[in-house]
């Protein structure tokens, strides 16, 4: 069985990587942007399963890291900076800063710390709005350019969708390759149990400084694509609500789970488009979606896989153990 | 000074309607467990609710006995039954997040089925103006600040002196000993509910004629609600009161002394500060650290 789940699992990554190529190819404009958007905001709910579902840190201030990689992108490429250098400053500014709002985390736990961060992401957003000399203020920046990759230009919807896809590819690489490592491993003992990887002589305090600051440097990330992909940025898509909306797509999708937040960000950014044809209804039926699926399951689609194969592997696991049983019978 | 004079009384006035809110929001956290990320919304709703009776010609009064009722049913017990038991067991997180979308829904219901402008809305108290000590106050700050003071004081009073308060009391603070005890622990926490919807449509009555009645109006509140919950401590009744007048009182102070852009920051501030130095509140009680 699992020889043969494998080869499965290869196989259905790469239809899903070819199927994330080619078929956008005949998109129009918009269907490209939402795609796009997608990307982004799956590179930012990755950062925060990160933080919430490996190592277990409350974040709501998702958003603004995201707003301060966007403000950083913006503010740097209209200066004529080209995006890769824009996107370094986004994460060193986004790390630092996210390491300095993990000290908090040290102190307190659970809901206090998701008000401390929630208070912060406020604080984030009246400066984006209220220092005009370095954010243009309430009328924001706009005329962001769009980066030449390897000579080649991006202005068009189809090559801009291909560097945010990339850049999703080698974060999921990273964050594939972190959670593999001993930090990755750390990072969940300290959402499991602190007490325990403290004396198992795991320097937790570096741990959640270091879960805070990674997972906010990814945002800053998706920040760095945010700005070129809309090309003009202003205060109001980093308040809180783009915050809980990340935080959302994290529990939604599976919180903990790596494809967590690619199918949470799927659900958060295509699911109110599909429901376009309701009209004015369609935010009412995604809220009402949100909360059935999780009634149905608190943690989120990916824990209702983990279930129904669990469940599976307990009834092949008795299976086996009623065989083996009927067999020793038998030999008595 | 007369300015710092209207400026706290105006404080005090908000202050109570957040108080109202914050209480509430204590009370679900207390017996449930519930982060009601839609406290905001919840006070934005009654409002509507209210709108709609008069609409199809109720009387003012009886649209606010309907609109109570309808909020106890909807915000109350709906939202226990349909929301809150199914996922209590779960967690803080994933109810703590169906309450955020609850709180996108009923935007998006109020907006679609009511309207995306803001509506006037009738005041409970005669506008105008009377002196006190020589000031000119408003009556309506008055008047908001006497049914709120009015609205706490029953509350804690039926906490603190009455059997039914007290069996609230046990079901909130050890759920296993007071089932044991004999004390319905399921009819309790419906009970907060209903109180806190209650509550929640009472500052829907005062604040909306002050800021007008709008789909969006329950996103500043639920955040200052939560932040004065927080403040003040967030397992005690009192001390989600005394957060909800200094947040009131502060943001009107900030608003004048410090500068109208950051006015938003200052309360921000003050609950960073007292979460990193004081995380059990002003007058909350620390919570047992569990392992």
């Amino acid at each position: 069985m699992s020889a043969f789940a494998k080869p499965l699992k290869i196989a259905l990554g790469l239809a899903v990587i070819a199927g994330l190529i080619l078929v956008p190819m005949n998109f129009n404009r918009y269907g490209l942007f939402i795609l796009s958007q997608w990307a982004v905001m799956s590179i930012a709910a990755m950062g925060l399963n990160l933080t919430l579902g490996y190592a277990g840190q409350v974040s709501l201030a998702q958003g603004a890291f995201v707003g301060i990689g966007a403000y950083a992108a913006a503010i740097m490429t209209t200066h004529g900076w080209p995006l890769p250098a824009a996107i370094l400053v986004a994460i060193t500014l986004s790390f630092a800063v996210g390491w300095v709002l993990g000290y908090p985390a040290l102190r307190v736990q659970h809901h206090y710390l998701a008000f401390v961060t929630l208070a912060f992401s406020t604080l984030a957003f009246l400066v984006f709005r209220n220092e005009s000399w370095l954010t243009g203020g309430i009328y924001g920046i706009s005329n962001i350019p769009r980066p030449h990759i390897f000579g080649i230009a991006t202005n068009k919807p189809l090559p801009f969708y291909y560097v945010c896809l990339g850049l999703l590819a080698i974060v999921s690489l990273a964050v594939w390759w972190l959670i593999r490592s001993p930090w990755g491993r750390a990072f969940m003992a300290l959402r499991e149990n602190p007490l325990r990887a403290q004396s198992l002589g795991i320097d937790t305090r570096r741990y959640t400084l270091m879960a805070f600051a990674i997972g906010s440097a990814l945002g800053g990330v998706a920040g760095a694509l945010y700005a070129p992909l809309t090309q003009y940025i202003d205060p109001v898509p980093f308040n809180l609500s783009l915050s809980l909306d990340l935080l959302m797509m994290v529990i939604v999708g599976g919180a903990g789970f790596y494809f967590g937040p690619f199918l949470g960000a799927m659900i958060a950014v295509l699911l109110p488009e599909w429901l376009r044809f309701t009209e004015g209804y369609y935010l009412m039926l995604y809220a009402v979606a949100v909360m059935l699926l999780l009634i149905w399951s608190p943690t989120g689609i990916l824990g209702i896989l983990d279930r129904t194969m669990a469940a599976r592997r307990t009834k092949a696991a008795s299976a086996l153990r009623a065989v083996a049983k009927s067999r020793l019978e038998t030999v008595q | 000074m007369s300015n710092l004079f209207d400026l706290l009384v105006a404080g005090l006035a908000t202050g109570a309607i957040y108080a109202l809110v914050a209480v509430g929001f204590t009370l679900l956290w207390q017996t449930s467990q519930t982060i009601n990320f839609a406290q905001g919304e919840f006070v934005m709703l009654p409002a509507f609710l209210m709108l709609a009776a008069m609409h199809a010609g109720a009387p003012f009064w009886l649209a606010i006995i309907l609109g109570i009722l309808l909020s106890m049913i909807l915000l109350g017990l709906a939202f226990k039954m349909l929301l809150v038991d199914p996922m209590m067991r779960h967690g803080v997180l994933p109810l703590a997040i169906a309450t955020m979308a609850l709180a996108i829904g009923i935007k998006e219901a109020v907006k679609q089925f009511f309207s995306a402008e803001a509506s006037p809305f009738p005041s409970i108290v005669p506008t105008g103006d009377i002196s006190i000590l020589g000031h000119a106050v408003s009556l309506q700050s008055i008047g908001v600040l006497v049914v709120a003071i009015l609205a706490v004081l029953g509350l804690t009073t039926l906490l603190n002196r009455t059997s039914l308060g007290h069996q609230m009391q046990a079901a909130a603070q050890n759920p296993t000993v007071a089932r044991i005890i004999g004390v319905p622990v399921e009819r309790m926490i419906l009970l907060t509910f209903l109180i806190n919807a209650f509550l929640v449509a009472l500052a829907s009555l005062l604040i909306t004629p002050i800021y007008l009645a709008k789909f969006s109006s329950g996103e500043v509140l639920g955040q200052a609600a939560f932040i004065a919950a927080i403040v003040g401590g967030f397992n005690q009744v009192r001390g989600a009161i005394a957060g909800g007048l200094l947040i009131g009182v502060l943001d009107n102070l900030a608003a004048a002394y410090v500068s109208t852009q950051y006015r938003a920051a200052v309360p921000m501030i003050f609950l960073i500060a007292v979460i990193l130095f004081r995380p059990q509140g002003l007058l909350g009680r620390a919570e047992e650290r569990t392992v």
